[in-house]
């Protein structure tokens, strides 16, 4: 029965695909920006409902390691670090350790006491990055320099660029999806909806909610990681909470637990910033009404709206 | 060698004595029953049994082996099965997901992160069998949360024993059960007594002198009488404390 999301997502990807080529017939290198500014942050937001949807953690520091993952690749840049590969590997080190860190720490708790301590942990990975004065500090940091496939600049700019998002955008679909099914991602929903019967059948449930953090942080560290070859710019600003708050935003009103929806949920508020935002300068105060006719009127989030609630499955 | 053997358990919060130098031995094959009046401290051991209160001192052995230093998950693990006196299952589950998981936790790694779990007929075929042992495989399919409170005292039962165990603590497994109910619960513990030994917390008197083979009465975190049930139901002390009070 859940073969209707999957459809919908072949839509979903399909149109993506084709957008490069679609495009270029409007004459915009504008728009395809656009599209990969959605395209990452819905690759931090499915990572990020990895947590809140089926694990039921509320992280409000997930933008942290989008941070830690754009600053390791940047200062690898800097470096002279360009081999993209090697920087991979060096952001998800990098990332999996801040989060073993953190996560061992801000497990021992949940609920709104867990969103607390993401929270302070995000604002101190903040103020950190805005203290490395040789990487930018508050200003942030212009790369005159970006990542390279095997010494070819294709991973740089252009359709090149707009493909390595759109298939690490794949990619995080598929595993997460692939992972909500496992037996791994069954007892993450399990503890989710009974931490103390998950335990009482036998699991530990800390430390498989740990590893489903150390997942999703190295996910969204990867995304800082291809946000830098976009913007060839950091700054601390990646890592704020309003930036995690974003990330929230967008999960639930894709809705949880929906990767389609994460998706959407990206999409509509990049393009709602930007057509908003051209309109009127103060867009927030049309963006906050818009943001909670939703929640109200769409409660299972976006992906709701196109697909029912059935066929999305508990198990989606 | 006793299945379970508890020595000398002790348990107190500040100057709140729950539990005193308790001691019981369940041998092989035997059901125990713990009863006392509200208060005395039943959950509070069944809570140190199961590893989610530890103990000040004492032993807590499990067919010999030391378990009270162990987590509840460890426990679980090692064989220690239970239930509870509210029903505690995962709600957006069905029945059959339900038991699927627990068995899940005794059947290979779970830290699998690319195949479909609902889909191993090993798990689900072993569910669904012990969703039969306790009458309730015609609601497989049904979500946890729509089932009614009788079916989810038996789904409780069944995801104890997909976990398979080598010892069962009940507690108060008649709860709010209505009288037929009831009737097929205890003829089911019945039938697995003899091949899992167990500890059951529970009120009804009828329940206990049909199932326990022993009987330890609990009165103020101290175990007052010990015996057969019907030893126990001519103590005097056991009298005074809890059946006569009771009358229930």
């Amino acid at each position: 029965m859940m073969d209707r999301s999957l459809v919908f997502a072949a839509i979903l990807f399909g149109l993506l695909l084709l957008m490069p080529f679609l495009l270029p017939l409007f004459g915009s290198e504008y728009l395809i920006g656009l599209i990969i500014k959605a395209m990452l942050l819905a690759i931090a937001a499915i990572s990020l409902d990895l947590l809140i949807g089926h694990g039921g953690m509320v992280s409000l520091g997930h933008a942290a390691f989008v941070g830690v993952g754009a600053y390791a690749t940047a200062i690898g840049l800097e470096n002279g670090i360009e081999n993209i590969l090697l920087l991979l590997v060096i952001t998800l080190a990098v990332t999996g350790f801040v989060a073993l860190v953190t996560g061992s720490l801000a497990l021992r708790t949940s609920g709104v006491y867990f969103l607390m301590i993401t929270l302070a942990f995000g604002q101190m990975t903040y103020f950190t990055l805005t203290s490395l004065a040789a990487y930018g500090g508050d200003d942030g940091l212009t790369l005159w320099s970006l990542a390279t496939l095997f010494g070819s600049d294709i991973v740089q700019s252009g359709s090149g660029l707009y493909f390595l998002v759109l298939g690490t955008l794949f990619a995080t679909w598929w595993g997460v999806f692939q992972i909500s099914r496992s037996r791994f991602g069954r007892v993450l929903r399990a503890a989710r909806d009974n931490p103390e019967r998950a335990e009482v059948m036998g699991y530990a449930v800390t430390r498989y909610r740990l590893i489903a953090y150390l997942i999703a942080a190295m996910i969204a560290g990867v995304s800082g990681l291809l946000l830098v070859q976009h913007a060839e710019f950091v700054s601390p600003a990646l890592a704020t909470w309003q930036r995690s708050g974003d990330l929230i935003v967008v999960v639930v009103l894709g809705g949880l637990g929906s990767r389609n929806g994460a998706i959407l949920g990206a999409f509509f508020i990049v393009i709602i910033e930007e057509v908003l935002g051209s309109f009127v300068h103060e867009w927030r105060l049309i963006y906050g009404p818009v943001l909670v006719l939703m929640v109200l009127f769409a409660k299972g989030g976006i992906a709701d709206l196109f697909v029912s609630k059935d066929a999305k499955g508990r198990a989606a | 060698m006793s299945s379970l053997e508890i020595r000398n358990l002790n348990k107190s919060f500040g100057a709140l004595t729950v539990s005193r130098d308790i001691s019981i031995s369940i041998g092989t094959g035997q059901c125990h029953a713990l009863i006392g009046p509200n208060g005395a401290g039943k959950t509070t051991l069944i809570h140190q049994i199961s590893g989610g209160l530890r103990s000040d001192s004492g032993n807590i052995l499990m067919d010999g082996q030391e378990i009270s230093h162990m987590s509840v998950s460890r426990r679980v693990q090692a064989g220690l099965g239970r239930t509870f006196q509210i029903t505690t299952v995962l709600p957006s589950f069905t029945a059959l997901e339900n038991t699927a998981i627990a068995a899940q936790a005794k059947s290979g790694s779970s830290l699998r992160f690319f195949r479909n779990a609902a889909r191993e007929t090993a798990l689900n075929e072993f569910a669904l069998a012990t969703l039969q042992r306790v009458g309730l495989e015609h609601r497989a399919n049904i979500p946890a949360m729509d089932l009614s409170h009788g079916e989810l005292r038996l789904l409780e039962l069944a995801i104890a024993l997909a976990g398979k165990p080598k010892f069962l603590l009940l507690d108060e497994p008649m709860a709010g059960l209505g009288r037929a109910e009831g009737v097929a619960l205890v003829a089911l513990l019945a039938s697995l007594r003899g091949s899992l030994p167990m500890l059951m917390v529970e009120h009804d008197m009828d329940a206990i002198f049909q199932l326990a083979d022993t009987v330890s009465v609990l009165v103020d975190g101290s175990i007052v009488a010990q015996g057969t049930p019907d030893e126990v139901r001519a103590d005097p002390v056991a009298r005074a404390a809890y059946l006569g009070e009771a009358g229930k």
